[in-house]
């Protein structure tokens, strides 16, 4: 029997020939993300030390990166201390791969990752982060864990005591309609098989559907994975892989692919058709409560959000231009977009997407978080609704637990911008 | 003997457990203030400590979904709850595990608040109805943390072992 991509890379990363689900390994990390919360890592990680005597020293400080992004500039001096701390413990590691809050560098940890060439397939990456997964998208292994594993990790580099999951085969097939794509596809896989449908499991996505998109594309797909309670969510690296990683990531060194074994062991096979799939909304308040947008037309928003480490990429910038260019955003409705990094921004501004964007009536903010987690830049009012690209409606995510978001994709967000209502954007924003 | 002081549903997320906008927080000595802070009543009962150390909250599948912040689990370790469920999402049960906030996977409980539960390794005991539900046993690779005491002396115990081999 032969073994999926997860299990390969596991197999690979512990030093074994073979491991099935239900293993329990103790594979060595090639990458370990952290963003404001190595703050939190940084305690627990020194309480490892404490009365042992020993020096603390993270175990490789090349295979550490750290980015802030979730409160960005701070919007508290308590952030803002733990900013420094950070800071100050990058400096003493010579942890280097250290990405502050700059207009250059800049940018939410799930796009700098991929964008800076960090993320190679084949790797063990762990973030302290639920949408580490996101890095599945270039066939890496990728999962999010706690503050005290990472200071573990930090300590060791390998993860203790994990059990390999088992893998569902995701198998995607048709073409999608126009202004319909990955995040209508992820959004109406987690309707089908619900938030715990992949509990424990990793995705691992396949069919002409998935082999024709772009890594952007695919990046939604493992991004949202963890919504259905997945541990990864794996799209096998091709050429289109290697392609992105060579051009785009600018890295140089032999790349090797990971491919699953043709008699894999698949826990299960979901098959999806999209011909006909229409776009998609998660509505209030899980991320598996998910319609068609025919059931949820007309309803009322207050907010509008596009970006985030789901969607605030180039493509997702340019969609939303496309449709707001020369248009304006419905009295009562505030847009705010928030590209995913500084050279998102940086390229969206260069394209005119962000002129368009503001000349609609867009707020541009810096690129981070954002509102997406409720902390700051754009809070909910009682009894509000937004409509937002990125990838929780739980109860209070927008900063009110007396808000209702829904989910939607670039395209139905702007669309929806225009009319004030959620509005299908293959009926071109009208109403 | 515990008793069940709250009973919740399904798809409970770090988000109910710990708002995103006390993040900023993350001694476990603070953390516990915020523990489901948007629900002020129950909020409240804990901060006001109502509620013994040991008491139950029951739950549905999937427990703890959402974010990996690691809040959501020590916010109710310093409480000393105990959390029931049908089952866990993975991130919050490895956090639960490393930090020693005591969670069972029992699938078929029946219980309502103000029940006295009995809680045993490998099952829980209505006290009003009598009845016995078996709790899932914890993946053997989490019981070797569990059985540490967490992760940190787990981790200690190993870099201690590393310091020595390679002398
Ligand atoms: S954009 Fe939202 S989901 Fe993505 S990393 Fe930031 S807070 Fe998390």
């Amino acid at each position: 029997m032969g073994m999926t991509v997860a299990e390969k890379i596991l197999a690979r990363a512990s030093g074994k020939t073979v491991v099935r689900p239900g293993d329990v390994v103790e594979p060595r990390v090639d990458l370990a993300m952290s963003h404001e919360n190595a703050a939190l890592v940084i305690n627990q990680f020194q309480d490892i030390y404490k009365g042992t005597g020993l020096e603390p020293r993270v175990w490789d400080p090349d295979r550490i990166v750290i980015i802030f992004d979730h409160r960005v500039p701070a919007e508290s001096s308590k952030t803002a201390t733990n900013q420094k701390k950070i800071r100050e413990f990058c400096a003493g590691q010579g942890i280097w791969h250290f990405h502050d809050i700059r207009g250059d560098e800049g940018g939410i940890c799930h796009q700098i990752l991929p964008e800076y060439g960090y993320v190679r397939p084949g790797q063990i990456v762990v973030g302290t982060d639920s949408h580490t997964t996101s890095h599945g998208a270039l066939g890496a292994l990728a999962m999010g864990i706690g503050a005290t594993e990472m200071a573990s990790v930090w300590t060791l580099g390998i993860l203790l005591n994990l059990e390999v999951p088992a893998t569902i085969q995701v198998a995607v097939t048709g073409r999608f309609q126009k202004f319909v794509g990955a995040k209508d596809l992820i959004l109406h896989l987690i309707g089908k098989i619900t938030a715990k449908g992949a509990l424990f499991k990793v995705l691992e996505f396949h069919g002409p559907t998935v082999e024709r998109m772009e890594v952007s594309g695919r990046l939604v797909l493992s991004n949202m994975s963890v919504e259905a309670g997945a541990t990864a969510g794996i799209v096998p690296a091709d050429d289109r892989t290697l392609d992105y990683l060579r051009k785009d990531a600018g890295v140089r060194e032999p790349l090797k692919p990971v491919k699953p074994d043709p008699d894999a062991d698949y826990d299960r096979l979901v098959e999806i058709h999209v011909d006909d799939l229409e776009p998609q909304i998660a509505c209030p308040h899980t991320v598996d409560n998910v319609k068609g947008i025919s059931q949820v037309e007309k309803t009322r928003i207050q907010q509008v959000v596009i970006g985030s480490c789901t969607n605030g990429r180039l493509d997702d910038l340019a969609v939303a231009a496309s449709i707001l260019k020369g248009r304006k955003v419905a009295k009562g409705t505030r847009l705010i977009v928030f590209p995913a990094s500084s050279r998102i921004y940086r390229k969206a501004m260069e394209r005119g997407y962000l002129r368009d964007l503001m000349e609609s009536g867009a707020v541009i903010m810096n690129p981070g978080c954002g509102c997406c987690l409720g902390v700051h830049q754009g809070a909910l009012g009682d009894g509000e609704t937004a409509l937002a690209t990125t990838n929780r409606n739980f109860k209070g995510r927008m900063g009110n637990p007396n808000g209702d978001v829904y989910l939607c994709s670039p395209a139905t967000a702007a669309a929806s911008a225009v009319t004030g209502v959620i509005t299908d954007p293959r009926q071109g924003g009208k109403s | 003997m515990s008793c069940v002081v709250y009973k919740l549903g399904d798809d409970v997320s770090t988000d109910t457990l710990y708002p995103g906008r006390f993040m900023a927080t993350v001694l476990p000595s603070e953390t516990v203030q915020y523990a489901f802070a948007d629900d002020g009543e129950f909020n409240a009962r804990l901060q006001k400590k109502e509620i013994a150390p040991g008491s139950v909250i029951t739950a549905g599948s999937n427990f703890g979904c959402g974010s990996s912040r690691e809040q959501a689990a020590s916010c109710l370790a310093g409480y000393g709850l105990v959390i029931l469920a049908k089952s866990f999402a993975r991130i919050f049960l490895q956090n639960a595990v490393n930090l020693g906030l005591k969670t069972l996977a029992v699938p078929d409980l029946e219980a309502e608040p103000g029940d006295e539960l009995e809680i045993r390794n490998d099952r829980v005991i209505n006290r009003r109805t009598g009845k016995e539900f078996p709790v899932l046993p914890l993946p053997p690779a989490r019981q070797a943390v569990v059985d540490a005491g967490g992760l940190i002396p787990y981790t200690k115990k190993r870099l201690l072992e590393k310091a020595v081999s390679s002398h």
